[in-house]
């Protein structure tokens, strides 16, 4: 079934939910295949928040199909620093979300698709959903060798990983999403996801990297389009409804009201950043200055985001010592953020003697300072 | 009268349905039979142990991430307590019951097991104190509601989707009526409520239906009638606002910013402020904009601002100096490092343009091009927000004519630039035309800066940017 992402086709999902399923007759009590229109990651993530938060999945389970221009996805416990290039993904406009499941940190692109498998609290189980998908993808390529390991990866050829896994659950409703490799840049995935940040201590959950391959490697007549459909066939059948899949618009405030907040929420340096866990930066500065190259040792402590403790360890009087508490009672309470730290040191710097030496130091110990974040 | 209780039942069934469309009861989440509060056998101030539910999928452990409370708060049924993982699961655990939280049965990072105590939660004092408190809370009542305080008394059930609904649009639940099984609110409830509140469909109350029957004659034109019955009631219900200040400490950037603001404050500024005609500079720019673009640059209007003002101060170098923190002495900069005030997140930041004495007009603008993109990718790096000598601040863009603005240390001076308008103005001839028109602001450093200085820059200034063709005489 070639898919038309017209507008024209997205109803409202009430009405599918109230409207009688004609002709069948089965104990799985229905299921509603929907797929988003956008490829903007937050926009998406919010869609997954509003159908936990909103609908009852008693009587209908979902599965939800979205893909995302360049973005990188940490889990919810996780530290972007530890997890991802912040530098590069500035300079290549790539964006950071965090989402509401667990888990570890992925790369997506429009050669990756996600699946999101919703029920109640009672009918979750991730086994269930990675064998569909592992169904779906034999049924369209009898050849392929994938299998579903325990960690709930799906790897291709017993080795390279197509698939992770995340889940959530709250309430009465959970779900369980996963992703699924068809034609990705794997180039931009392993550049993005090594983390150039020394010295990070942290609890927050790591991530397990590993080799990856794209479906498309195997077999180039694959599209994520074509593995889209044949997962929704797999669905359908399964739950007994028709191959039909819904398509929703993110940013439809009527259709789902309250969604374009949890977009915004998504979006917000407090969610994204501030919800790192505490953890501490341990490392060593080597700031070339003149013709010597001074080693000063650097201890911070990030709680929410935001520095609690600052510890610089400069060579005495290398900066006059009011000047230097001046910038350690600045960044105190400061976001652990470079445009923050940028902003800050070069507006003090206003107002501190007007010493060419003075300043060249300042800058230089700053942007040493702000390479950390 | 026909008529009109058609019309207004006809409106509220549209609003109704269009309602119950999109909030279908169906599609509601009704609580877990086994989370309802069970209000037999509980005593004043009893401490209940809340223990950790089943996960699922045959999970024992998890790993607590980050509790939503801490001891102390108060707590409702269905609010979130914590957020705990398991293998790639994050759950949130919400409250069984409505109390105090008493006790933490652990720490961030710790094990927690599945059927061990998690939480210990004080229940509520018995209902009749519960009630006098909410009384207190609640505002003056109009009729209708008189029925409906008995509720006040009752614990308010209602899912985490629809406290939500509630807290997005600040109503205190106590003062819906519930109209679910056990006087449960229901979204459908929420939106009810807040359609009363912003009068958008009048509540068909005994008073609305009482209106004056049609007369018979048949002179009575029915247009004023339609106009009698448009005009609204106005709604007597008290406004109810339960917003709450919030305090937050002043931290980093803005924290710099108050510091540099408040150095600021010790310069003794005076103004001096003129009008512009930019009519000719207009025809300029829309002539030389396409070849810009040709080599790839987007031409404003600062980019002849900022060249302008250079050349200026190579007449009044004393414009581009900087005092001393004890008055002492006055460094007169070689460098015009033109700063170009931004507005980003974070707020104002002022980066500049290094050595405009010594640019081009499309240097000058190829360079504003990337302070530009960095500045609202939030990429600018400390050289380009360091070393500014002059600033200028196209606040005109926003909006505004005439502004105050305030010297950056350590310059001392700093334009800023109202919106352009068209305006009539008179000609040599006495003839009227059409002027695009902006107003100059600028602000001197009183201390080393007199009113006649200031006021020959700008007329200087002024007269390159007035007459554009002007500045190629004086281009170095």
């Amino acid at each position: 079934m070639v898919l038309q992402p017209s507008l024209k086709n997205c109803l409202r999902l009430s009405c599918i939910l109230r409207t009688p399923k004609a002709g069948f007759r089965s104990t799985a009590r229905g299921a509603l295949i929907i797929q988003s229109v956008s490829n903007d990651v937050y926009q998406n993530l919010a869609v997954e928040d509003w159908i936990h938060d909103h609908m009852d999945l008693e009587k209908q389970q979902i599965l939800f199909l979205w893909r995302n221009s360049p973005a990188v996805v940490i889990g919810r416990h996780q530290n972007p620093w530890q997890e991802c290039n912040l530098r590069l993904l500035r300079q290549k406009n790539i964006k950071l979300a965090r989402r509401r499941s667990g888990g570890g940190t992925v790369y997506h692109d429009l050669g990756n698709i996600n699946l999101t498998f919703f029920t109640t609290r009672k009918k979750y189980e991730r086994m269930e959903n990675l064998k569909l998908v592992v169904k779906a993808l034999k049924a369209l390529r009898p050849q392929l060798d994938i299998h579903v390991t325990d960690r709930y990866d799906i790897l291709l050829d017993r080795h390279y990983k197509i698939s992770g896994t995340a889940a959530k659950l709250g309430g009465t409703s959970a779900y369980h999403h996963c992703t699924l490799l068809c034609n990705a840049d794997k180039f931009a995935l392993s550049s993005v996801l090594k983390s150039p940040y020394k010295g990070l201590k942290s609890n927050a959950t790591p991530s397990v990297p590993a080799s990856v391959k794209n479906l498309f490697e195997e077999d180039p007549s694959l599209t994520s389009e074509i593995l889209l459909d044949a997962i929704a066939k797999e669905y359908a059948t399964r739950h007994q409804i028709d191959h039909h899949i819904t398509l929703i618009n993110p940013a439809d405030e009527t259709l789902l009201p309250g969604i374009n907040n949890k977009t915004k929420e998504l979006q917000t340096w407090e969610w994204v950043y501030g919800k790192t866990p505490k953890f501490s930066v341990s490392t060593c500065l080597n700031m070339a200055y003149k013709d010597s190259v001074l080693d000063v040792k650097v201890n911070m402590d990030v709680k929410h985001g935001r520095i609690e403790v600052c510890n610089i360890d400069l060579p005495e009087q290398w900066l006059p010592p009011a000047l230097y508490s001046e910038l350690v009672k600045s960044l105190t309470g400061s976001k652990f953020c470079p445009n923050e730290t940028t902003a800050l040191a070069t507006t003090l710097l206003r107002v501190c003697p007007q010493d060419d030496e003075l300043h060249s130091r300042w800058n230089l110990l700053c942007e040493n300072m702000i390479m950390l974040m | 009268v026909c008529i009109h209780r058609v019309r207004s039942c006809s409106s509220i069934r549209v609003i109704k349905s269009k309602y119950v469309c999109v909030f279908d009861k169906s599609a509601l989440k009704f609580s877990h039979q086994q989370r309802l509060f069970r209000t037999s056998a509980v005593s004043c101030g009893q401490i209940v142990q809340f223990k950790l539910s089943d996960i699922g999928e045959g999970i024992t452990e998890v790993t607590v991430k980050e509790w939503y409370i801490k001891e102390g708060d108060s707590v409702s049924q269905f609010d979130s307590i914590c957020e705990v993982q398991s293998d790639k699961a994050s759950v949130t655990i919400t409250s069984r019951y409505d109390g105090i939280i008493r006790k933490l049965h652990y720490s961030i990072d710790d094990i927690a097991f599945v059927g061990k105590p998690l939480v210990d939660i004080e229940i509520d004092a018995a209902k009749g104190v519960a009630s006098e408190e909410d009384v207190v809370e609640t505002p003056p009542m109009s009729h209708e509601e008189h029925t409906h305080q008995e509720i006040k008394g009752h614990k308010t059930l209602a899912t985490p989707a629809v406290r939500r609904l509630a807290m997005e649009n600040n109503i205190k639940l106590s003062e819906v009526v519930g109209t679910g099984k056990d006087n449960r609110i229901l979204k459908e409830d929420i939106l009810n409520y807040l359609a009363k509140q912003t009068g958008a469909i009048l509540p068909p109350s005994p008073k609305a239906e009482i209106v004056p029957p049609l007369p018979k004659s048949e002179t009575v034109p029915a247009v004023p009638k339609d106009k009698a019955r448009k005009i609204p009631v106005p709604v007597s219900r008290p406004i109810v606002f339960s917003g709450k200040d919030k305090t937050e400490p002043v931290t980093g950037f803005q924290k710099a910013m108050v510091k540099t603001m408040s150095a600021a404050l010790k310069i003794p500024h005076f103004g001096y402020c003129d009008e512009i005609d930019l009519t000719q500079l207009v025809q300029l720019r829309e002539e030389l904009k396409p070849l810009a673009e040709i080599r790839g640059v987007k031409l404003s209007f600062m980019p002849f601002f900022i060249k302008a003002a250079s050349l200026g101060l190579l007449q009044y170098p004393i414009l581009n100096a900087s005092l001393d923190e004890n008055c002492q002495n006055v460094t007169y900069k070689a460098s015009h490092n033109i700063g170009v005030a931004m507005d980003t997140e974070q707020g104002l930041i002022v980066p500049n343009v290094k050595n405009v004495q010594v640019c081009s007009v499309f240097d000058i603008a190829s360079e504003l091009n990337r302070l530009q993109s960095l500045g609202s990718a939030g990429q600018l790096g400390t050289s380009d927000l360091t070393g500014g000598t002059f600033t200028l601040s196209n606040i005109g863009t926003i909006g505004g004519t005439y502004a105050k603005p305030v010297i950056l240390p350590p310059e001392v001076a700093i334009g800023a630039l109202g919106k352009i308008q068209i305006v009539p103005r008179f000609n040599g001839k006495g003839e009227v035309f059409k002027a695009q028109i902006m107003n100059v602001s600028w602000s001197a450093d009183h201390r080393i800066i007199d009113g006649a200085t200031m006021a020959r820059f700008s007329n200087l200034w002024k007269s390159y940017v007035e007459n554009p063709a002007s500045m190629l005489l004086d281009l170095k």
